[in-house]
């Protein structure tokens, strides 16, 4: 039941001023009066309401057959004309099928169905005080019947059998699943002394010669697809080779990384990860398409703006006895996103 | 229809049925409670229903999804339909998706309704959020209640997010880059996060069924436990309401169960399916075989999350690189933590405590069934506001790249700008909203008080002009007159009588200034005696339409200048 600290709320006790005839606040006026609709007073607009839900039931019994007529007579096909077409008739037979019922249902409350409105009381959520007693007392009996409360030591296994029996499980699946857990992997790529710059996706080495100034080279390591989680490698490995007029670079991040003003970085963005794929021929720039950081490639790929802090990790190269690029070594600090032990 | 006593044989079947469940389950008492429960009316109840209806819509057509596809990383060789992948390899997830696309017949239509309804699912519980939000309707005894619809809204980022990497294509694994991006910026533990999430190195081999686990069981399985949770609290606490004449704080006015509800919200829940199969029908989203299978490689430009990730992707467009700092040897990425953790943290724990907060400012602990105007509430309202301004800010910011190239502008720009916006937006947007706040309350007051403008003008005998105002009527009134004017907590004394120092009074202090903040500008609801008190000095509103007086017509300026010209007639009078 209500108590009084709702009693102000409308329609209900109002409190008055002291000498003062007017109540403090106005009271609810009680509900307006019902309004009746065309189809309450008008037969004829009645009768014309039942026939719309009609109608829209009879169009969602055609648009379910012309779903089904649609499944046989239009298959998706092997071209995109005919994908688009079966698509669009299974779409819009199974909406058809649901719209007519779902107007149906509604017309046919607003229109036919009773409109006057109903009120129902509410209650308190609160249970009584008789409730509440009735609650600590039962309580109380199970606790005494139990005798928890004199068994100490019994109170104590218990609780630590339980707190400690999802361990297993726990141990069990943290073990396993992070792998190996080896987070050592993070740190090194599969480039080594020696290995040979090769184009993306095909693998076909590079030559320095073919190498024109202003180009741009997606690389990744001769010999990817044979190691045992090739896109693991991939996601670390990637490369941007790029050549520039030499005159142009004005530091590199190592003496000698380059060859000939070709020069190359990974593709891992610093930020979060995403491949730096957006290269602008005019300022030297690249660009991060994902969160736009961008990096001055003739200033050794420091950051000129946005989210990312460290400039790309550079690949030192050079080429072989027969013109091939190769790398002099994997990257001398870690590629892609910060993480906590990067430098230790 | 029979018209006899005696009943029909599907009278029988259905009285022989009754009966049977009746004496196994006591559904009598039921049915007999919640047939004709009462439920209020109104278009903003709707929108939380839009969100079931859609999450029902999920179900169906993610079920149909997971009879085709396989959540398998192992690599293959496409050849099928779709000419320009032929040949390619992928993995069997995206292989799958492929065939799912273009040889299971209605397969297309499936995924695109599923992947529209989620869009609309996350966009129904947000804005249902903010109806709830902005009409107080999480006051007691609805708390906790919000706080499962809170976790509803995280439960279903989750859901969005681990189903959207599924097809394993090439733009949804970088978002799963920038997802482990955001692992390893963890202080400490971060690196073995994101080993923990891809069981190993990224991308590893485990991530697509992991996330398939995520998506079909334990994701939904807790969003029905917790709808369900949901809508236990509302049928025990009963729907709220609108305030209006006859419902009150201890009633609810509207219609039965069954058959109004049963039809309306049956009929809804086909017209939610209905409106998202036209879409899935005729809005193609997320093809998958134009970005193609995930490579860490390539990326495209212009690229963007589902809409509800897009305020983190905005956050972290819009943090300087310059926050990253190296203490001691070790990483911190401030540059990561800050936009991907800190602010959304806030936005969210601020969210889900506002409830409490307000509460204890407030010094209320009554039960409220009655829905507040938003208007009166102004610094609710405006805090509303200025948390979804803060919102869309992130959200453009993690459009800037698509600002850029559609209205030519410089992309360093426009990330400038929105990094002061996320400042000011915000702060402008509470100001803004709360003086619009009060000034709507003060136009209720004012009607109240001086009655509707009827553009009639009338010359007394003496020559003064008035312009009748018409009084609301008693329904009109109380509609801006039922609520509650709100004022800042009074707390007691530093000191007690004996000059002894309180225990507790700094944190009363605290709360005293806080609900300062909320309470302090305020527009109190006219009392009877304030109007008494207008109607002796304007006794113009009672002048009867048939009057003996000369009338003019009301130029346009007369609505500006009636308020001048009653404090004249007032005055007038005095004398």
């Amino acid at each position: 039941m209500s108590t009084h600290d709702n009693g102000h709320e409308a329609g209900h006790d109002v409190v008055v001023h002291d000498g003062d005839a007017l109540p403090a606040r106005f009271e609810n006026p009680g509900f307006e009066k019902h309004h009746p609709r065309m189809g309450d007073l008008d037969e004829g607009a009645n009768k014309k309401s039942e026939r719309i839900v009609v109608g829209l039931f009879a169009i969602s019994i055609l648009g379910t057959l012309f779903f089904l007529i649609a499944y046989f007579a239009w298959p998706p096909g092997t071209n995109a004309a005919s994908m688009r077409r079966s698509n669009v008739a299974l779409g819009l037979g199974l909406a058809f099928a649901l719209l007519g019922i779902g107007v149906a249902a509604i017309h046919w409350a607003k229109a036919l169905m009773n409109d006057h409105e109903k009120a129902e009381e509410r209650h308190e959520q609160r249970s009584d005080d008789e409730t509440r007693a009735g609650a600590i007392e039962v309580l109380k009996d199970g606790a005494a019947d139990s005798a928890i409360g004199r068994r100490g030591v019994l109170k104590g296994a218990m609780i630590t059998a339980l707190a400690v029996f999802p361990l297993p499980i726990v141990l069990a699946l943290v073990g396993n699943i992070g792998e190996d857990w080896n987070i050592g992997q993070l740190k090194h790529t599969m480039w080594k002394k020696g290995t040979r710059l090769a184009t993306d996706p095909l693998g076909r080495p590079v030559r320095a010669a073919d190498v024109t100034i202003g180009s741009v080279w997606h690389i990744i390591p001769e010999g990817l697809e044979k190691q045992e989680h090739p896109l693991d490698e991939k996601a670390k490995a990637v490369v941007l080779l790029l050549r520039l007029d030499p005159r142009d670079i004005k530091r590199e991040q190592g003496e000698g990384w380059s060859y000939d003003g070709i020069m190359a970085f990974s593709k891992i963005c610093t930020h979060v990860g995403c491949p730096v794929a957006l290269y602008e021929q005019q300022t030297h720039h690249l660009l991060c398409p994902c969160h736009q950081s961008t990096f001055d490639i003739t200033d050794g790929a420091k950051v000129v703006f946005g989210p990312a802090k460290r400039p790309l990790p550079q690949l030192p190269i050079t080429v072989d006895d027969e013109g091939y690029l190769v790398a002099q070594s994997d990257f001398h600090e870690p590629v892609g996103p910060s993480f906590w032990e990067r430098l230790k | 229809m029979s018209t006899t006593a005696a009943p029909t044989r599907t009278e029988r079947l259905a009285a022989g049925t009754a009966d049977y469940l009746d004496q196994r389950t006591g559904l009598g008492a039921a049915v007999k409670t919640f047939a004709r429960k009462i439920f209020p009316d109104h278009w903003s109840f709707l929108l939380g229903e839009i969100a079931l209806y859609s999450f029902i819509t999920l179900i169906i057509s993610g079920i149909f999804l997971t009879m085709f596809f396989v959540p398998s990383m192992n690599e293959t060789v496409y050849h099928g339909p779709w000419a320009s992948l032929d040949g390619v390899q992928m993995s069997e997830a995206f292989a799958s998706t492929l065939r799912l696309s273009f040889e299971v017949r209605g397969g297309l239509l499936m995924r695109q309704i599923h992947h529209w309804a989620a869009l609309i699912f996350m966009a129904a519980i947000v804005t249902h959020m903010f109806r709830i939000f902005f009409t107080g309707a999480f006051r007691k005894p609805r708390e906790l209640n919000w706080l499962v619809g809170f976790t509803l809204l995280i439960l279903g980022l989750l859901a969005g997010f681990s189903g959207y990497s599924l097809p394993d294509d090439v733009l949804s694994g970088n978002g799963l880059r920038i997802a482990d991006g955001v692992a390893l910026a963890v202080p400490i533990i971060g690196t073995y996060a994101s080993y923990l999430l891809f069981g190993g190195q990224f991308p590893g081999q485990d991530l697509i069924p992991r996330l398939f686990t995520v998506h079909i069981l334990v994701v939904p399985g807790l969003i029905l436990a917790l709808i369900g949770l949901h809508l236990f609290f509302v049928v025990l606490h009963k729907h709220t309401q609108y305030p209006g004449s006859g419902r009150s704080n201890k009633n609810v006015v509207g219609y039965p169960l069954f058959p109004i509800y049963v039809a309306k919200a049956g009929g809804y829940f086909f017209l939610v399916f209905g409106v998202i199969a036209l879409m899935g029908a005729t809005m193609a989203i997320n093809p998958v075989w134009n970005y193609g299978p995930f490579d860490p490689s390539p990326v495209s430009a212009g690229a963007q999350p589902d809409w509800y990730m897009l305020f983190l992707e905005g956050a972290l467009r819009l943090m300087p690189g310059q926050a990253e700092v190296v203490i001691g040897g070790f990483t911190l990425s401030l540059n990561i933590i800050v936009p991907a953790m800190i602010v959304p943290g806030l936005l969210f724990t601020g969210l889900a405590i506002y409830p409490f907060l307000e509460a204890w400012v407030t010094g209320d602990n009554r039960e409220h069934h009655l829905l507040d105007r938003p208007r009166n509430r102004p610094f609710r309202t405006a805090f509303g506001v200025s948390l979804l301004v803060a919102f869309f800010i992130l959200v453009l910011a993690g459009s800037n790249d698509l600002i850029a190239t559609h209205f030519h502008l410089s992309i360093n720009d426009i990330t400038w700008v929105f990094r002061f916006l996320l400042f000011l937006g915000p702060w402008f947007a509470f100001w803004v909203t709360k003086r619009v706040c009060l000034g709507l309350q003060r136009k209720d007051r004012e009607l109240v008080l001086h009655g509707h403008e009827t553009g009639r003008i009338v010359r007394f005998a003496s020559g003064e002009y008035i312009e009748v105002h018409k009084p609301l009527d008693a329904h009109e009134r109380w509609i801006r007159v039922q609520h509650d004017g709100i004022r800042p907590l009074e707390i007691e004394p530093a000191e007690d009588s004996r000059g002894v120092r309180r225990k507790g009074y700094r944190i009363d202090r605290v709360r005293q200034r806080i609900s300062k903040v909320f309470y302090e500008d305020r527009v109190e609801p006219v009392t009877p005696a304030e109007l008494a008190a207008a109607h002796s000095h304007g006794e113009h509103d009672a002048l009867a339409a048939g009057d003996a007086h000369a009338e003019v017509t009301a130029g346009v300026g007369a609505g500006h200048a009636s308020d001048h010209r009653d404090e004249l007639a007032a005055d007038a009078r005095d004398h």
